[in-house]
């Protein structure tokens, strides 16, 4: 066997790929699902937060500043680990995928609190004014002048930010999510062939790469706004 | 409630468990040692390569910078450490954790130094040119501690990501704080120990976290 | 004849389809002050930059005191510290220290110790009048003044020529005395000076001779006095014409 056909034959093996090819879609549906919700739910309880923020209730402004802080200070993979092995023994049933979900809902929801905070503390306070002169309430000032401003500020990092946490959802292999890598790696102990795990990295650049290209373009078509 | 004390914060389990955990830190903290500094040497050999006049030095490294924000460092790190055995290349835990983490950290730190040569203006270049200096002492003297400091508010965000990031290196066994607390919780069936590791996280990066917040507003202005 | 400070024979550089410089020839003698008028766009900044080739030219030679600037082997860094660059936005170095600014390619160029490269920067800012802003930072200097400092980084290096690139335009009006009051100090003291600028009045009172560049092309050349007083060209005539709002 020539050197280029060993390769090809450990890490592109047409007969294993075929195989396992069904189980490793399975897990694109799986990752693509928890990213989608993930994303979601992560970015909108990130903004009610920063919202609850602007009423500045002390006690609740510090729950929440709290709550960013050791969500952003906490390696993900010690929350679900804590989360998916602490809760049954406390008497709370969650399935894998539901834990990580929580988990990284949280943490992109502690993310983005912080980015979307730092919008609408950025945008100038002769807006609140301007608003508020021509009649219009807190409530309407926030929605129809405040936070509209605040995201284009806010757009870029948090699309660099939830593609980061999107690519958590590979955590999920620890604790038994059968997920892309999770997949792949099982078809790896069972096929003794080191395919499914090229197979799945190739699957996750195609489904990221056009992500990363995007955010670059969106950062380069903001970035007029600084300097 | 009693149970969940007992689950989440048994101050027994976590006494017994310290031992451990600190061997466990000592380990995390030689990881970042070795990991941060490799992530920001190789993050500014592809900044300056990414903006390299020369086509056929920019665009391979604008497509490896891509290919590795693409690809999830777990992903990335079990290929490594499992994947290239097939290909007769056997890593330790260790160095398999040193070389995903250099190229996935390079990437990262690459595309932010990137943006902070990009922030300097041309004018510097001209003016340092003028008087003699060579391209190096340019860069050295010059635009790299204008650029630095230009982006020093998403340096520290990303060696916050980077230090959290040592966490995967549990999952080739690599015996780090929360491989520690892992083997501990496995072992007493109680989630106390990796609790006990959550709050040695907490006590290392959270004024890490409030100091990038603290930038945030700064930056404001 | 005495060899001419900076020689420019037949300099050309175009960007793309448009040609920014066409043959241009030019002799500066030694403690001669040239200035170069003409409308933006003419190219004239392209031709300052050409001199010390932080803009490459495509063709054309340039002799430092008779020494090629334009040869393979050039030692280019080698050469620039001879001659001095003063920038329209000053480019002074942000995070370094007024003092740090002038001494910077003192110690690194120059090779001096930290000690004398300090002591040459002072003497230098002494000589621009900022003797008492040695530990400010550009940021807390006026225009003015900043452009001074970087005068005084140029001229820390006793370059043989000295390049002034619009070096009052981005000043307020008040502001811009100080820095021609260096200038002519600098002509008294026997310093050759390229300048390009919009300060008639200075040109005419210090000027040997006065350039008139147009479309990458010297159009006209001559002491002061007949440039301003009786221009042979009508372009000339046209520019100055609207430059005085006459």
């Amino acid at each position: 066997m020539s050197q280029w056909e060993r390769f090809s034959d450990t890490f592109f093996n047409r007969a294993v790929i075929i195989q396992y090819l069904p189980d490793i879609y399975h897990g694109i549906w799986i990752t693509l699902e928890l990213s989608i919700l993930i994303v979601i739910f992560g970015i909108l309880l990130g903004t009610c937060l920063a919202v609850l923020r602007v009423y500045k209730i002390l006690p609740l402004s510090f729950c929440i500043i709290v709550f960013a802080d050791v969500f952003r200070a906490l390696p993900p993979l010690v929350l679900i680990l804590i989360a998916f092995f602490g809760l049954p023994s406390a008497g709370i049933y969650l399935s894998s995928f539901f834990v990580l979900f929580i988990i990284l809902t949280l943490v992109l929801a502690a993310f983005s609190e912080e980015i979307v905070w730092a919008g609408l503390t950025s945008v100038d306070t002769g807006q609140w004014k301007a608003a508020r002169s021509t009649g219009l309430s807190l409530n309407q000032t926030l929605i129809w002048i405040i936070l509209p401003q605040a995201f284009r500020l806010a757009i870029p990092p948090l699309t660099n930010r939830a593609i980061a946490i999107t690519k958590m959802t590979a955590l999920g292999t620890v604790i038994g999510v059968p997920d892309i890598l999770n997949q792949a790696t099982t078809a790896q102990s069972f096929s003794g062939n080191a395919s499914p795990l090229m197979i799945a990295a190739i699957i996750y650049v195609i489904i990221f790469l056009p992500l990363v290209i995007a955010s670059r373009w969106l950062e380069e078509k903001f970035s007029w706004r600084k300097a | 409630m009693s149970g969940f004390i007992e689950q989440f914060f048994n101050i027994q389990i976590m006494v017994a468990a310290w031992p451990t955990l600190l061997r466990g830190l000592a380990v995390t903290l030689m990881l970042c040692l070795a990991v941060i500094p490799m992530g920001l040497f190789g993050g500014l050999v592809a900044a300056l390569a990414s903006n390299s006049n020369y086509k056929i030095i920019r665009w391979p490294t604008i497509a490896f910078v891509d290919f590795f924000r693409s690809i999830p460092p777990l992903v990335l790190l079990i290929f490594v450490y499992s994947g290239l055995p097939f290909a007769g290349i056997r890593l330790s835990p260790f160095l398999a954790v040193v070389i995903a983490f250099f190229l996935n950290n390079s990437a990262y730190y690459g595309e932010i130094l990137r943006a902070g040569l990009n922030s300097v203006g041309y004018g510097q270049t001209e003016a340092a040119r003028s008087t003699g200096l060579n391209v190096v002492q340019t860069h050295l003297y010059v635009i790299l501690p204008q650029a630095v400091r230009n982006v020093l508010p998403d340096l520290l965000s990303n060696t916050i990501e980077v230090i959290k990031l040592t966490s995967l290196a549990s999952v080739v066994s690599l015996s780090e704080i929360l491989y520690s607390a892992d083997m501990a919780r496995s072992i007493t069936y109680n989630a106390s120990p990796i609790v006990l590791a959550a709050f040695i996280y907490l006590i290392i990066l959270w004024p890490l976290v409030r100091l990038v917040s603290q930038f945030g507003k700064n930056l404001d202005v | 004849m005495a060899i001419a400070a900076l020689e420019v024979r037949g300099l050309s550089k175009s960007f793309g389809a448009n040609i920014v410089l066409d043959d241009i020839s030019l002799e500066v003698a030694k403690s001669e002050m040239v200035f170069i008028l003409g409308p933006s766009g003419s190219g004239k900044s392209t031709f300052l930059r050409c001199c010390n080739r932080l803009e490459e030219p495509d063709s054309g030679e340039i002799l430092l005191n008779g020494e090629s600037l334009t040869q393979k082997n050039v030692n280019l860094n080698k050469a620039r510290e001879k001659i001095g660059m003063v920038f329209q936005a000053f480019n002074l170095y942000p995070h370094l220290s007024v003092e740090k600014n002038v001494s910077l390619a003192l110690r690194k160029v120059r090779g001096f110790g930290t000690e004398k490269a300090n002591e040459v920067a002072r003497s230098a800012l002494d000589k621009v009048g900022l003797a008492d802003k040695y530990r400010s930072y550009p940021s807390e200097l006026s225009g003015g003044q900043q452009q001074r400092v970087a005068i005084a980084r140029a001229m820390a290096l006793e370059p043989q020529v000295m390049l002034f690139d619009e070096p009052t335009s981005a000043l307020d009006p008040e502001l811009v005395g100080d820095v021609l009051e260096v200038m002519r100090d600098m002509k008294a003291a026997g310093m050759t000076m390229l300048v390009v600028s919009h300060e008639m009045n200075f040109a005419r009172e210090a000027a040997d001779r006065v350039i008139f560049i147009d479309n990458g092309s010297i159009i006209e050349e001559g002491p002061p006095e007949k440039i301003f007083t009786a221009p042979a060209n009508p372009r000339t005539k046209s520019f100055l014409a609207r430059v005085s709002g006459n």
